[in-house]
């Protein structure tokens, strides 16, 4: 039962990183994609109508975790707990920025709004890299699981870490090239040229930064943590996880279109989503050097976890239902006369 | 107190309180927009659709306020509440978990609906979004009452060989006795607060002569829902709060009202201070037996006081707790006597011409925000010195291992932030409302 749980968090965090993980890649692009007010516009209408939706992913993400795994949500909240409140911040400063360039229309306050929506969505991209970073590395968990780490300490992955050292920022680099290379391949599918051709470009440049991070990344994961891949020798179907990674990478170079290039830049994330959360199973966090917090020990009790079934499932399906109707109803490039 | 508990309490009570400024208007809101809704949906009348239109850009407004600001309230559970969470999570995270998957899910996808306006999508799925974003909100605040009503009367649970709260019955869970009588007198607030700021609005263009005919519709649909709304919140819904709290947390009860000794026919102060030390009310103002009458419904009855239980059981703010109450009472009373004499105005023809009542109108919209927020402060001061009625102490579940000079840091960017974040606030509401419903673009 905690695996079924382990699996429909993983589930919430994959939808997440999808959805919102192209409004921050088109986010933290649309200053550089677009040369007029008019094409900044464009591309922030292709997310407009999807960005707070995508949101409420994290936020189910969140509440599932708290009731599924309270230990795991009591000890890693409060032990990322600076990173977290900045991870807040971004989140509100994004919000208002994007609604704020909506509301009013102020020829010296959008190119403010505007900067502030590309900084909080390039910040959040890396940090949702560094959080992923850290949970491969491990945490000083203490006997009661919990611990709190600083932002930094000195940079070196070592018995007294913080949430950024050269490994985490190593996997940082890498989260936001896949993220700007999702919201590239998004924005070239839902606007008009020009800005269409320049964010194919993109897209292909980005495309070449992820085929050389993502070995780097893999190697040195291994250094970081020996043991990583031995789910993978336990069990080889897992190796479904990383093939499924491989073949969404081809498959946006070859795709003709950006949508199906767009589908392989999902198939890639959820591949090393799911491989990442294979290879720590059954860890949920681990610490520096054992398995830390487990589904076992992390889980709630099993009564919750059954009843909980009950009421998640329709609840998921419904979720499903609506974000599929928002998509069919925004489907297609933008509005041409550049909507604001 | 330590500094770390007193600084983790402030962090959630500055977050918290500041966040419920924007729901309990939009709760409000969205049930009168769905009423104006369906009266344009059945008639036709244009006026109703730009009213409704109007105000839906209020609302939206609100509405990304509070979601913005209600993102860091369940990140808090776990950064600075971690070891109550690590106990409830089991427990309260159910209902945190549905809130996230039926309401907000709901919501966001149906006020884009609504906020893209009638043109687009038809008159029917308009109102229909109208009616899904009323729905939304309100299982949001059903959902967040059951939480903060199991802290305040658990039930549906056991306590398990480790002291590890174990959930026993979802059932018994959700349906809490207490979770109805504080769900239907929290939201009958919110109408409160709604209603008045649709109040103040139409006495504010009556009274300035601009976008009349809306003003005068903004009374027609406001004012009732006003006197009724300060009626149904204190009776019956405020005194069955009253009641439970006197027979599930008399120490409470003695402490919200300064009653230090046991007595029978206790009399009710309706204005005086405490002196906890002392042990007094300096100044009172006291109504004979009426406290007796309230708590238990007989005059003469006994009312507990605060010295039958040992110190370490008082609430620690006993004087915060003590005006929180009673502003709320004062406030309240104001509310059901202006909402009358508006109504029974209203009905004899006579507001739209009474200035008096009109500028009462305009100038009474901030205080259901302050009674709302002081209802709020009583029912979590009033708790202490638990977290966790009975079973856990406010000062066991915070998260230890995050230092006060950490929390103070992220305590003063939220209040920077905040302050920003109420600057743009203003200065958007205050243009829908120069702008008027009339002549308002659609976006």
């Amino acid at each position: 039962m905690e695996t079924v749980w382990f699996w429909l968090v993983a589930i919430l965090v994959a939808g997440y990183v999808l959805l919102d993980g192209f409004d921050l890649g088109a986010g933290a692009l649309h200053l550089f994609l677009a040369k007029t007010d008019d094409e900044r516009a464009q591309i922030l209408s292709s997310i407009g109508p999807f960005w707070d939706g995508n949101e409420v992913w994290l936020l189910a993400g969140g509440g599932t975790l708290y009731f599924a795994f309270p230990a795991l949500y009591a000890s890693a909240f409060s032990g990322f707990y600076l990173p977290l409140m900045v991870v807040l911040w971004l989140l509100i400063l994004r919000g208002i920025a994007i609604e704020s360039r909506h509301l009013l229309h102020n020829a010296v306050w959008l190119p403010f709004w505007d900067t502030v929506f590309c900084g909080a969505s390039a910040l959040l991209a890396i940090f949702l890299g560094a959080a992923l970073g850290n949970v491969v590395r491990g945490v000083p968990l203490d006997k009661d699981g919990s611990f709190f780490l600083p932002f930094w300490t000195d940079f070196q992955v070592s018995a007294n870490p913080g949430i950024l050292d050269w490994y985490t920022i190593l996997v940082a680099v890498l989260a936001l090239t896949t993220l700007l290379q999702h919201g590239a391949l998004w924005i070239a599918y839902r606007t008009h040229e020009p800005i269409e051709s320049r964010a194919r470009a993109a897209a292909r440049k980005l495309w070449f930064a992820v085929v050389a991070l993502t070995p780097l990344v893999t190697v040195a994961s291994v250094t970081v943590r020996p043991g990583l891949f031995n789910n993978f020798s336990s069990y080889p179907i897992g190796l479904l996880f990383p093939f499924l990674a491989l073949a969404g990478l081809a498959h946006t170079y070859r795709a003709k279109s950006p949508i199906t290039g767009f589908l392989g830049s999902c198939a890639f994330i959820t591949g090393m989503l799911t491989s990442v959360v294979f290879s720590v199973y059954p860890s949920v966090l681990p610490a520096l050097d054992n398995p830390g917090l487990t589904v076992h020990n992390a889980a709630a009790p099993l009564y919750g976890l059954q009843i909980g079934l009950v009421w998640w499932i329709p609840a998921f399906l419904l979720a499903c239902g609506y974000s599929a109707f928002v998509y069919r109803r925004f489907s297609g490039k933008v509005d041409k006369p550049a909507a604001t | 107190m330590d500094t770390a508990l007193g600084l983790h309490r402030l962090h959630f009570a500055f977050t918290v309180t500041y966040h419920y400024l924007f729901p309990q208007l939009t709760m409000g809101l969205a049930l009168l927009i769905f009423i104006i809704k369906t009266m344009a949906l059945r008639t036709g009348n244009p006026l109703y659709e730009d009213a409704a239109r109007f105000w839906i850009r209020i609302f939206g407004i609100n509405f990304a306020m509070g979601v913005v600001t209600g993102i860091p309230m369940e990140f808090q559970f776990g950064t600075n509440w971690s070891r109550f969470s690590k106990a409830a999570g089991g427990v309260i995270g159910q209902t945190l978990a549905m809130e996230g998957m039926y309401s907000f899910f709901l919501e966001s996808t149906f006020l884009g609906l609504l906020l893209f306006g009638r043109e687009k999508f038809g008159p029917r799925l308009h109102w229909l979004a109208s009616l899904c974003v009323f729905l939304g909100s309100w299982l949001s605040g059903f959902f967040i009452i059951a939480t903060d009503a199991w802290m305040q009367h658990p039930v549906g649970h056991r306590i398990g060989p480790n002291g590890e709260i174990i959930l026993d019955s979802l059932a018994t869970f959700l349906l809490n006795p207490w979770t109805f009588v504080q769900y239907a007198h929290n939201m009958t607030g919110s109408v409160v607060t709604g209603s008045a700021a649709m109040c103040a609005v139409g006495a504010y263009y009556l009274l300035s002569g601009n976008h009349t005919v809306y003003g005068r519709f903004f009374l027609r649909i406001g004012v009732p829902a006003f006197a009724l709304s300060a009626l149904i919140v204190a009776f019956p819904t405020g005194d069955m709060q009253g009641k439970l709290v006197a027979e599930h947390q008399p120490v409470t009860l003695a402490a919200m009202e300064g009653h230090f000794d046991t007595a029978s026919g206790a009399g009710l102060n309706v204005i005086g201070q405490p002196d906890v030390e002392k042990q007094r009310i300096d100044n009172p103002i006291t109504l004979p037996k009426v406290l007796s009458f309230i708590a238990y419904g007989r005059w003469s009855a006994e009312v507990k006081g605060l010295n039958e239980v040992p110190r370490d059981q008082w609430p620690d703010n006993i004087p915060l707790l003590y005006y929180s109450f009673h502003i709320m009472v004062g406030l309240g009373t104001i509310f059901i006597a202006l909402g009358a004499v508006a109504f029974l105005f209203q009905r004899l023809n006579k507001l739209e011409t009474c200035k008096p009542i009109l500028w009462a109108l305009l100038l009474c919209f901030p205080l259901p925000y302050i009674a709302n927020t002081a209802g709020w402060m009583t029912a979590e001061l009033g708790r202490q010195p638990w977290l966790i009625y009975g079973i856990m102490r406010t000062a066991d579940g915070y998260s230890s291992r995050v230092s006060s000079g950490n929390t103070l840091f992220t305590l003063l960017g939220f209040m920077g932030l905040y302050t920003l974040l109420s600057m743009l606030f203003l200065f958007l509401v205050q243009r829908e409302l120069a702008k008027g419903p009339g002549t308002a673009e659609v976006h």
